[in-house]
């Protein structure tokens, strides 16, 4: 079943992705080929594979129960907050919260959690910024 | 003789302080990296990628530093498959089958030894195969014009669908989800904005190597997050015993390792085969031929030789067609076309005639590095396996922080890294669902050039599309590409691994 679901978005994408290359603007200089012809190549196949794949389903993977893909969904959440919030609290500070947070939610124990994303990042900031010189995000304490 | 008087001018670009320094750090990295289950070739030079990018190193070096941690990687697998009987990555699965049993009998330090030393025939006679046939495949390649390119670029992902996947039809899905993540942005010929959205960040089209480490670093640890492997491998006893093994194992062992760097490198020449699958020829094969008293599987020599031969054969192998046709063989070739490709560097043909200093400084680097590993890799095997005691409830978030440094280091954008986590997720559900993440890496990478050789030859020949089949070598090419995407569909129950058949943990790292 998953297959099949897959396959039926493989072909939607297909579909949207054929659709918006028929919205390229053309540009007065071009060549025999433009720029639309490639992206319905790749629209074609994408579409005829994702019907071969409805069609001929392999067997279904092994979903995870809800409470381990909350768990995935928590942990994206938490990725996408540190890259949003990462320019404004500085590479430090996030850093150390996320990587506590992943670090408690694959088994440690929270202040041990705590401990490790606190070394994670001041490590990082040691070896990558301090000694290698890589530019992180400065937050509002200059870390 | 040219050859070899290159490799010399390369000895002596690779032969500076730096260099060195940066092919042990590579060494020691990656034998780190390939040891630790869980991380492998693969997504361990993905993450150092960036790193390298930001830290401004030069070319050579830069590609010193990360074909080392490749090599290094391919060592380093075996530890964790000898003593803990998990492959450290894909192309060590096969070594567990006789070198766990060897540890289980107390000798992990014989087996140990005896892997590092087949890794380093391997390894060895491998990047001479590279010097010898590398310049013979760049002069084929000097004949190709855009038809060619373009027919080349439809064999590498007919092959890599065709053998090394088990659903051609995911595989061809993933290379033009790849091809169709590479069409975003603003062409290149004529200018006009595609499938951005009117998103000015999109307008650049989406950086191959954010896509790179969010496919492979971020989804591996969303693998760890739905398992929760929170004990990790800390918990077994770990005991290695004699690290020299008899001069009469070595010995017996020789023509399996012979036998098995052949087979290594061969399959790794071919495009799309690479190290899981040079592994498990050598071994099946060496099983066959030498296997007369039914030991192998219960802890034979020859069955740790030969699968690790294979493998690092392989490695050396897939490096042919990556730096002569600018076309990689494998995962982790795709991922080291990666760092050329932002280094600026478009490998094939004209890499030869224009940098010779970076590929034979990166040839001569492989040899230095080899010499290095057999050297870390025997005495030193213990302090790797302490390594594997890091439990990965630590190690996994490390991972994840030091892919985001690396994305954020390059352009300073944080919308790369919520691409980054998006790429992640949708890693993560790939592998749930069985497609091959290496087309798509593949086809993120060369679907700029597979569109500008298309589109050359077309206005060569102003839109005649049967332009595309008028030379010898296309049409051996087309030929080749439809053979070897459509035999495995036939012959493949008897050719395919069957062990392959089964992932291990969701298609853990491809070679």
């Amino acid at each position: 079943m998953s297959d099949r679901i897959f396959g039926v978005f493989g072909f939607l994408l297909a579909a949207f992705y054929m659709w918006q290359a028929t919205q390229i603007e053309l540009s007065f200089i071009s060549d025999p080929f433009g720029p639309k012809a490639f992206p319905f190549m790749i629209g074609t196949v994408l579409a005829i594979s994702s019907v071969i794949i409805v069609l001929k389903p392999d067997t279904e993977p092994e979903w995870p129960t809800f409470s381990r893909l909350f768990e995935i969904g928590m942990a994206t959440a938490v990725m996408v907050a540190y890259a949003l919030f990462l320019k404004e609290y500085g590479f430090v500070a996030c850093t150390a919260v996320a990587a506590s947070y992943l670090s408690w939610r694959l088994g440690s124990h929270p202040v041990a959690a705590f401990t490790a994303g606190v070394m994670i990042a001041v490590g990082i900031y040691v070896i990558f910024h301090l000694v290698l010189g890589l530019s992180l995000a400065r937050g509002p304490w200059g870390f | 003789m040219d050859t070899l008087a290159s490799l010399a001018d390369g000895f002596a670009v690779a032969l500076t302080w730096q260099n060195l320094f940066l092919a042990l750090i590579g060494c020691f990295l990656g034998t780190i990296i390939g040891a630790l289950p869980g991380l492998g070739p693969s997504n361990g030079v993905a993450i150092l990628i960036p790193l390298a990018f930001t830290l401004g190193l030069p070319a050579t070096p830069a590609l010193i530093l990360l074909t080392s941690v490749y090599y290094g990687a391919m060592y380093g697998g075996r530890i964790s498959s000898i003593l803990l009987n998990i492959p450290g990555d894909e192309p060590a699965l096969m070594t567990t089958l006789d070198g766990h049993p060897m540890a289980k009998a107390g000798k992990a330090g014989e087996a140990l030894a005896i892997s590092g030393l087949a890794s380093f025939v391997g390894a060895f006679f491998a990047t001479w195969g590279l010097v010898f046939l590398a310049p013979q495949l760049v002069k084929v390649a000097l004949l190709f014009g855009p038809a060619e390119y373009f027919a080349l670029f439809v064999l590498a992902f007919a092959t890599l669908g065709g053998i090394a996947s088990r659903n051609q039809a995911k595989a061809a899905l993933a290379a033009v989800l790849g091809l169709g993540i590479a069409t975003i942005g603003v062409d290149g010929q004529t200018g006009v904005p595609r499938f951005s959205f009117g998103e000015v960040h999109l307008y650049d089209g989406i950086d191959f190597l954010v896509a790179i480490v969010g496919l492979f670093a971020l989804s591996e640890v969303f693998i760890f997050l739905e398992h929760r492997a929170g004990s990790g491998a800390g918990d077994k006893a770990v005991k290695v015993g004699r690290i020299v093994p008899p001069w009469k194992m070595v010995r017996e062992t020789i023509p399996a390792m012979g036998r098995s760097t052949i087979f290594g490198f061969i399959a790794g020449v071919l495009p799309g085969a690479g190290a899981s699958l040079g592994s498990f020829i050598s071994y099946t094969f060496e099983k066959r031929i030498s296997d007369r008293n039914g030991t192998f599987g219960k802890g034979d020599p020859r069955g740790v030789a030969a699968p690790e031969a294979g493998n690092n054969s392989a490695a050396g192998g897939a490096l042919v067609p990556m730096l002569a046709l600018g076309v990689p063989g494998s995962g982790t070739t795709a991922v080291l076309l990666a760092m050329l490709l932002a280094l600026n560097i478009t490998p094939g043909p004209l890499l030869f005639q224009q940098n010779p200093d970076v590929v034979w400084g990166l040839i001569a680097a492989l040899f230095i590095g080899n010499i290095m590993l057999l050297a870390m890799n025997l005495p030193l095997v213990s302090l790797f396996v302490r390594v594997l005691l890091i439990p990965t409830r630590y190690l996994m978030p490390a991972v994840a922080m030091i892919s985001f440094v690396g994305i954020y280091g390059i352009s300073g954008s944080t919308f790369d890294l919520v691409v980054m986590v998006i790429f992640g997720v949708m890693g993560w559900v790939l592998r749930k669902l069985d497609v091959p993440l290496v087309p798509i890496i593949l086809g993120v990478l060369l679907g700029d050039q597979m569109e500008k050789n298309l589109r050359r030859a077309m206005t060569i020949h102003d839109g005649d599309w049967t332009m595309l089949f008028n030379s010898w070598l296309a049409i051996g090419l087309w030929t080749f590409a439809i053979v070897g995407f459509v035999l495995p569909l036939i012959v493949g129950r008897y050719f395919r691994p069957k062990i392959a058949d089964e992932p291990i943990a969701e298609g853990a790292d491809p070679d």
